[in-house]
């Protein structure tokens, strides 16, 4: 009998070319994603003469720096002319070196993240790169992937493998059945607050357990997007039916009778019982409530009803010294609920949350109410925006007085212009909450769409349950 | 790429646990061309280094006349968390910041020290602490690593011993680059690829 294992040690044995004495292994990478801020690994590459190895394994689309206003009139749509030459020197470097390019004008353009799901590029079983570190995302769908620097996508892009050395495995377990309102945002964030930014450090985390099976491929997206504001190297959730039924037609999927040899193939990555993990965390689900950032690490995470944590009760003496800063930065005092924190501006987008599931969530509690603050919604791709006007949701935002933008990274990377002024609060359905991401002194409250939604109606932090009962 | 054996240097503290890489570089910076001519010192810890009118904040450490020559941080736990920018490295080099001390760091952050010749030293909690200490009474002071013999001299003469991957190691002192170490294998991978692709054309 062969020794069970998890689904990321299947991934791992099967992509390893050759190890090392010492363990470090030569890694087949399938899949290497690239964007605008890719530009340093192609001039390196260029200047050393090197030209990409298998153009067809890389794909190349522009996120970060594209504009969300304005884009009937393409790249000229573009203000700032930085970003302008950045998506120009991407099609540059794609056509050069003959690789796919989702460009700005393009129906498949969109976040890196979401369209390689969407696409069907991302795949059960395979390894991912991405010269960006929520590239975890891709782990949603059985994958094992990861982000990495300049230097390394180099690599990538001149021999399709990488060497690395195998991380520690972290199988972190959520069971019962999730509250009303309760997302894959809230799990994740609570997962955070529970371990720590640290606290996967060196390991590959697997999300399993019976409130993570429930959840859609998009609400795996979102757990996987944020393995790394846990410190994991991925995050992954083994594959099942959801995901192949999710995958079945997309463009670069496998058809025909490639299909049945890949499904036959994906329906043996789960781990195995038995299998043997690094580390096990696990987390009651039927005890979570909607979740929201009050600091400037993702870690400073609390249950809505929740009050901000006086510095002095904190045990740690670096997450009393990091909160400390943190309420400073935030001009928030110990003791305050958290459903007094005014919010001035809302953002519903990015690789987190800025899938179709949840438009539709935020739209539901918008229907009918008005946004109190400016707030934007920018959809995780082109075809997804296309998606949701078909279901009319773009009119329900519009409605409501909220901004309807075309898809980009928008003010979740905030390189392409949309950030939020010093000193203002926003509701964000963004994965980062540290001092500056948003625009240099914004302040950053995390949640889930329908919580940025709820807080659009009020002006401050607001149980969305509480809101849709009437109670607000 | 440049090797690293030992480092005599200027070592400034950071007591801060979870410096992420947004804060050693703000996003804004990740569009500029680096070259010799034009390098990334001027974005390092920029808004918390500048005021806004670009005036220095006489707070900051690297802007204290006894650390501005720093070639070492020390500095609290989870150093370089969050975005895989490789800016914030080009930002710590092009300043002269060739090791950073702190007792964990960022997964990626540690991979791309290491693939621009900077050595992350990882060490006990309470030693990054005492380092702190030291170089806080003793402004200006160096701290001596030696990666042969993988150590940390302190302001007092006393070694700390750490641990660093030898593979890693290797590949600092000799000053290897990884894709030459790939292409050496190329016909192994070459045959990899027809097998794995063979059994699943699709990806080919």
């Amino acid at each position: 009998m062969t020794k069970p294992r998890t689904l990321f040690d299947k991934i791992w044995d099967s992509h390893v070319i050759l190890e090392k004495p010492g363990g470090d292994a030569l890694l087949h990478i399938d899949r290497n994603f690239v964007h605008e801020g890719s530009f340093h690994a192609f001039g390196a590459l260029a200047k050393e003469g090197r030209s990409v190895r298998k153009p067809r394994q890389t794909f190349a689309v522009a996120d970060h720096y594209v504009p969300t206003v304005g884009r009937e009139r393409g790249v000229d749509g573009a203000e700032d002319a930085d970003a302008r030459h950045m998506i120009r020197l991407l099609e540059e470097n794609c056509r050069v070196n003959q690789v796919a390019h989702f460009g700005i004008d393009d129906a498949r353009q969109g976040i890196v993240h979401v369209i390689g799901p969407e696409l069907g590029i991302t795949q059960p079983g395979l390894t991912i790169t991405c010269g960006d570190s929520h590239t975890s995302t891709h782990g949603a769908l059985g994958a094992y992937a990861f982000g990495t620097g300049a230097s390394q996508l180099k690599q990538i892009l001149a021999t399709q493998c990488l060497w690395l050395k195998r991380p520690k495995t972290l199988q972190v377990v959520v069971n019962g059945a999730l509250g009303s309102q309760v997302t894959g945002k809230d799990i994740v964030l609570a997962i955070i607050a529970k371990i720590g930014t640290a606290g996967a450090t060196g390991h590959v985390i697997e999300f399993a357990g019976s409130a993570i099976r429930g959840l859609t491929v998009e609400g795996r997206l979102t757990v996987c997007n944020m393995a790394i504001e846990a410190g994991g190297r991925a995050g992954m959730i083994a594959p099942d039916d959801a995901v192949y039924q999710y995958l079945h037609g997309r463009e670069y999927a496998p058809k025909d009778a490639d299909w049945d040899r890949a499904l036959a193939q994906w329906r043996t990555l789960p781990t195995d019982d038995g299998a043997r993990f690094d580390r096990s965390v696990t987390l009651d689900a039927t005890k979570l409530e909607p979740m929201l950032t009050w600091g400037t690490s993702p870690e400073e995470a609390l249950p809505v009803s929740g009050h901000i944590p006086d510095p002095k009760t904190l045990g740690d003496p670096n997450q009393r010294a990091h909160a400390i800063q943190a309420l400073a930065y935030m001009d928030l005092k110990p003791g305050m609920a958290l459903t007094d924190i005014r919010i001035d501006r809302a953002f519903i987008g990015s690789c987190t949350n800025g899938r179709i599931e949840d438009l539709r969530a935020a739209a539901a509690v918008l229907k009918g109410r008005k946004s109190m603050i400016p707030a934007w919604v920018s959809p995780g791709s082109t075809a997804l925006k296309a998606q949701a006007e078909a279901e009319g949701l773009d009119r329900i935002f519009l409605d409501a007085g909220v901004e309807w933008r075309a898809s980009g990274c928008s003010s979740c990377a905030a390189m392409n212009g949309d950030t939020v002024p010093a000193g203002l609060r926003c509701a964000s359905t963004s994965n980062r909450n540290f001092e500056g991401r948003q625009g240099k002194g914004a302040r950053t409250h995390l949640m889930s769409p329908a919580m940025a939604a709820a807080a659009m109606i009020t002006g401050h932090v607001t149980d969305v349950r509480k809101l849709l009962a009437g109670g607000v | 790429m440049k090797p690293f054996t030992t480092l005599t240097a200027i070592a400034a503290p950071i007591d801060m646990a979870n410096i992420d890489t947004d804060r050693i570089i703000p996003v804004r910076f990740l569009r500029k061309l680096r070259s010799a001519e034009a390098g990334y010192q001027g974005y390092l810890f920029h808004d918390v280094r500048f005021d806004n009118a670009g005036q220095e904040k006489p707070d900051f450490v690297l802007n204290k006349p006894a650390f501005r020559h720093a070639g070492i941080i020390v500095a609290g736990a989870n150093f370089g968390c969050g975005s895989s920018r490789e800016g914030a490295v080009y930002a710590l080099l092009d300043y002269g910041i060739r090791a950073v001390i702190a007792p964990s760091f960022g997964d990626i952050h540690y991979a791309n020290e290491l693939q621009n010749g900077m050595l992350p030293v990882t060490l006990p909690e309470e030693i990054c602490r005492g380092l702190r200490d030291q170089l806080q009474s003793n402004p200006g002071a160096t701290l001596a690593i030696d990666l042969p013999t993988q150590t940390v001299t302190d302001t007092e003469g006393t070694a700390h011993p750490f641990t660093i991957d030898p593979v890693y190691k290797e590949r600092l002192l000799k000053g290897l680059d990884d894709i030459g170490l790939v292409l050496e294998q190329l016909p192994g991978i070459e045959s990899f690829e027809n097998n794995y692709h063979a059994e699943r054309p699709w990806l080919a």
